[in-house]
């Protein structure tokens, strides 16, 4: 019975490389029965709207630009948990997890993903234009989004509510000179902006080490403390995130994340994504690192969760992405 | 009780205004003002007014504007209203657009407006599409301002008018004031506009003053954007002109006055939305439509007009081809000679009027 299970469990997680900071999250994070589910549950979602996705494109029902997030769920859920809803997110076009996670329905994404005016946008916006609450997008020009981001911070200061902006960016997007423009202003103004960047280890088609002089995107902020972390764990995600607004909330200016993450898919729907890396490269991630797989393993062997219940879960998942594709 | 009405609402203009008229016994109810400290005077009433409402660019804090605009301000409002921005154009643009998204009210200075093309990706991505494309969700309330198109001795690169550009694009609303009145009415109105307006000021303007209405002078004194005004009414030939050209449209008007010739003189005042409904008026009485402007004439403001005129009833009133009298197609050169002949002259809108009048 759900009596028997294990109301709540501490986990070792990898520490955080660091720079310009003293100390980093901590080592363990306490992950409650409640918690776990609710991330699986979210992450899931996430995974099946996105492969959903795929399929609809296929069929020429989607259209245009779709960048699909399957494989970098923890990023999105783990940002999440470390902030509140008041707070503000912005990231760049590969947006639909986090549009789920800043409160839009899988519903009204899939209606502005197929044009119709359900949508979030009034089908107006498409795949890389949905807003919700505190989420300003869903933004298609590289790294546009992230001096927009720190705006958001200021807004925040100017209005007095202790809100931050998590601000997102990519590897590929990490070398825009407006980008650096942006770290020198939200220091100098000590805007409570969390910068992150999900390196999925390539933009578009561009390994990391062909596009940058220094790969370590959690040290590029220079004069911005940052730390450098294992995206594909949810707690990892939590933990720090949790520990870069309270940075941010005490007053400290900006700090900046690096995410180590990966995708499953290409770069978009026309990438088949193996061109310019391995089958067995993807293979050895969905294998070893993929971030449901490792919840779902840490809840079984805790016994916070039964093989059973987490079924029944994915089976209401695929039915909601179902009738959410119903048109 | 009048006078001491006219100083209230006159402030400081009223103090000069006393000592040149010491004589007289009663204040006179309009003041001059120059376009520069109209624009200051538009900021500080809409500072002053709206919490939200914050400036920011390069130099505008304790340089007290390149040009001297925002003289004052920052002494008045302090660091959090009145923002110096590092030399990092694409960088400051997007924060401010960042800030309208959150709710503030930003005043975007660019020194110049050419500088602002290293700007243009969020003025038009992140600015002017975005209410739009978020099916009405978030709208952004910004202003872009500065000095736009030709300014003496300058050269290229700090000479070109964006009138054309930015007035290509839906989503924005681009203003573009003559006269003192024109600048803080319409600096107001774009202020409290919930839209991406883009106001395009000229340097040649600043300096110049201009009488200001006793209506003018009051704090909620509005002028509607998308709205001309005829500066100089006339029944032979319509000119239609924006910005600082606007001076010398009145000044040829003056010199064809002298050969019985009547120009009506339109001030465009807002470049999109433009107001054709009062350029079709006013070609259906004169029947003749010359507009003239300081910018290029590949894809102009005048090329549109003339299009549109096409387009619309006022064709049909033509007694001869509606034309353009522009910039010349060069990048602005720097000898003053040279310059002033890219430039349209009195001698350039004198000839195609009695071009087109075939006289």
């Amino acid at each position: 019975t759900y009596a028997d299970f294990t109301p709540q469990a501490t986990f070792d997680i990898k520490k955080c490389d660091l720079h310009k900071l003293e100390e980093g999250p901590p080592l363990q994070a306490v992950l409650t029965r409640e918690e776990g589910l609710q991330y699986y549950r979210t992450m899931q979602t996430m995974r099946r709207m996105e492969l959903k996705a795929d399929q609809l494109y296929k069929q020429k029902i989607i259209r245009g630009f779709c960048h699909l997030y399957d494989g970098q769920e923890a990023c999105a859920v783990g940002i999440e948990a470390g902030i509140n809803l008041s707070d503000h997110l912005i990231t760049a076009y590969r947006a639909h997890g986090y549009t789920l996670t800043r409160g839009g329905t899988v519903r009204e994404i899939m209606a502005e993903l197929t044009g119709r005016r359900g949508g979030i946008a009034k089908g107006k916006g498409g795949s890389m234009h949905m807003y919700t609450k505190h989420f300003y997008g869903g933004n298609g020009i590289v790294g546009a989004q992230v001096p927009l981001g720190a705006g958001v911070a200021l807004a925040c200061k100017y209005l007095g509510k202790n809100e931050l902006c998590v601000c997102l960016y990519g590897d590929g997007a990490a070398n825009q000179g407006q980008i650096f423009e942006t770290y020198n202003m939200a220091s100098l103004w000590k805007l409570p902006c969390i910068f992150i960047c999900e390196n999925n280890k390539y933009g578009m088609g561009t390994s990391v080490e062909r596009a940058a002089a220094s790969t370590d995107y959690y040290k590029r902020g220079d004069f911005i403390p940052g730390l450098r972390l294992d995206g594909m764990d949810v707690l990892c995600v939590r933990e720090a995130t949790k520990f870069a607004a309270e940075h941010c909330r005490s007053g400290k200016g900006p700090i900046l994340m690096e995410l180590q993450t990966y995708r499953y898919h290409g770069h978009s729907m026309s990438d088949p994504g193996v061109s310019y890396r391995t089958r067995e490269e993807i293979q050895e991630v969905r294998s070893k690192s993929d971030p449901i797989s490792m919840l779902k393993d840490r809840m079984l062997s805790n016994n916070m969760a039964s093989v059973e219940e987490l079924k029944e879960i994915d089976v209401e998942v695929r039915k909601e992405i179902e009738d959410a594709a119903q048109f | 009780m009048a006078y001491l009405r006219s100083i209230l609402r006159s402030g400081k203009n009223a103090v000069p205004a006393v000592l040149r008229r010491e004589f007289h016994r009663t204040l006179p109810a309009a003041v001059q003002v120059t376009v520069r400290d109209a624009i200051k005077e538009a900021l500080d009433e809409e500072l002053e007014r709206d919490e939200r409402v914050f400036l920011l660019g390069e130099e505008v804090a304790l340089f007290e504007g390149a040009y001297k605009v925002t003289r004052g301000l920052w002494k008045k409002y302090g660091d959090k209203r009145i923002i110096d921005t590092p030399i990092t154009e694409i960088g400051f643009t997007g924060i401010a657009v960042g800030a309208a998204m959150a709710g503030l009210r930003p005043v975007v200075e660019y020194m110049s407006f050419n500088f602002s093309m290293q700007s243009v990706d969020h003025i038009i991505n992140s600015a002017a599409k975005t209410y739009y494309m978020s099916g009405g969700l978030q709208p952004v309330s910004i202003v872009f301002r500065g000095p736009n198109g030709a300014a003496p001795g300058v050269a290229a690169q700090h000479a070109q008018c964006f009138a054309a550009w930015y007035g290509h694009v839906p989503g924005l609303k681009v203003v573009s004031p003559w006269s003192a009145e024109d600048a803080k009415g319409l600096l107001k109105s774009a202020i409290r506009d919930d839209n991406p307006v883009v106001f395009l000021e000229n340097e040649i303007m600043y300096s110049v003053p201009f009488e200001m209405s006793e209506e003018s002078q009051s704090k909620d004194f509005l002028i509607p954007i998308g709205k001309a005004k005829i500066e100089r009414k006339g029944n032979h030939v319509t000119l239609v002109s924006h910005s600082h050209v606007v001076s010398r449209c009145m000044d040829a008007a003056a010199v064809l006055a002298k050969d019985g010739i009547e120009c009506e003189v339109i001030n465009l005042r807002t470049i999109r939305p433009m107001d054709m409904e009062a350029i079709e008026t006013s070609v259906m009485k004169t029947k003749h439509l010359i507009t003239v402007e300081g910018g290029w004439p590949q894809f102009g403001v005048g090329g549109e007009i003339l299009a549109r005129i096409m387009e619309g009833p006022g064709f049909s009133y033509l007694n001869a081809p509606a034309v353009r009298v522009t910039g010349v197609d060069i990048p602005m050169p720097y000898a003053k000679h040279l310059e002033e002949n890219t430039l349209p002259q009195i001698k350039d809108i004198v000839f195609s009027v009695k071009k087109t009048l075939n006289v």
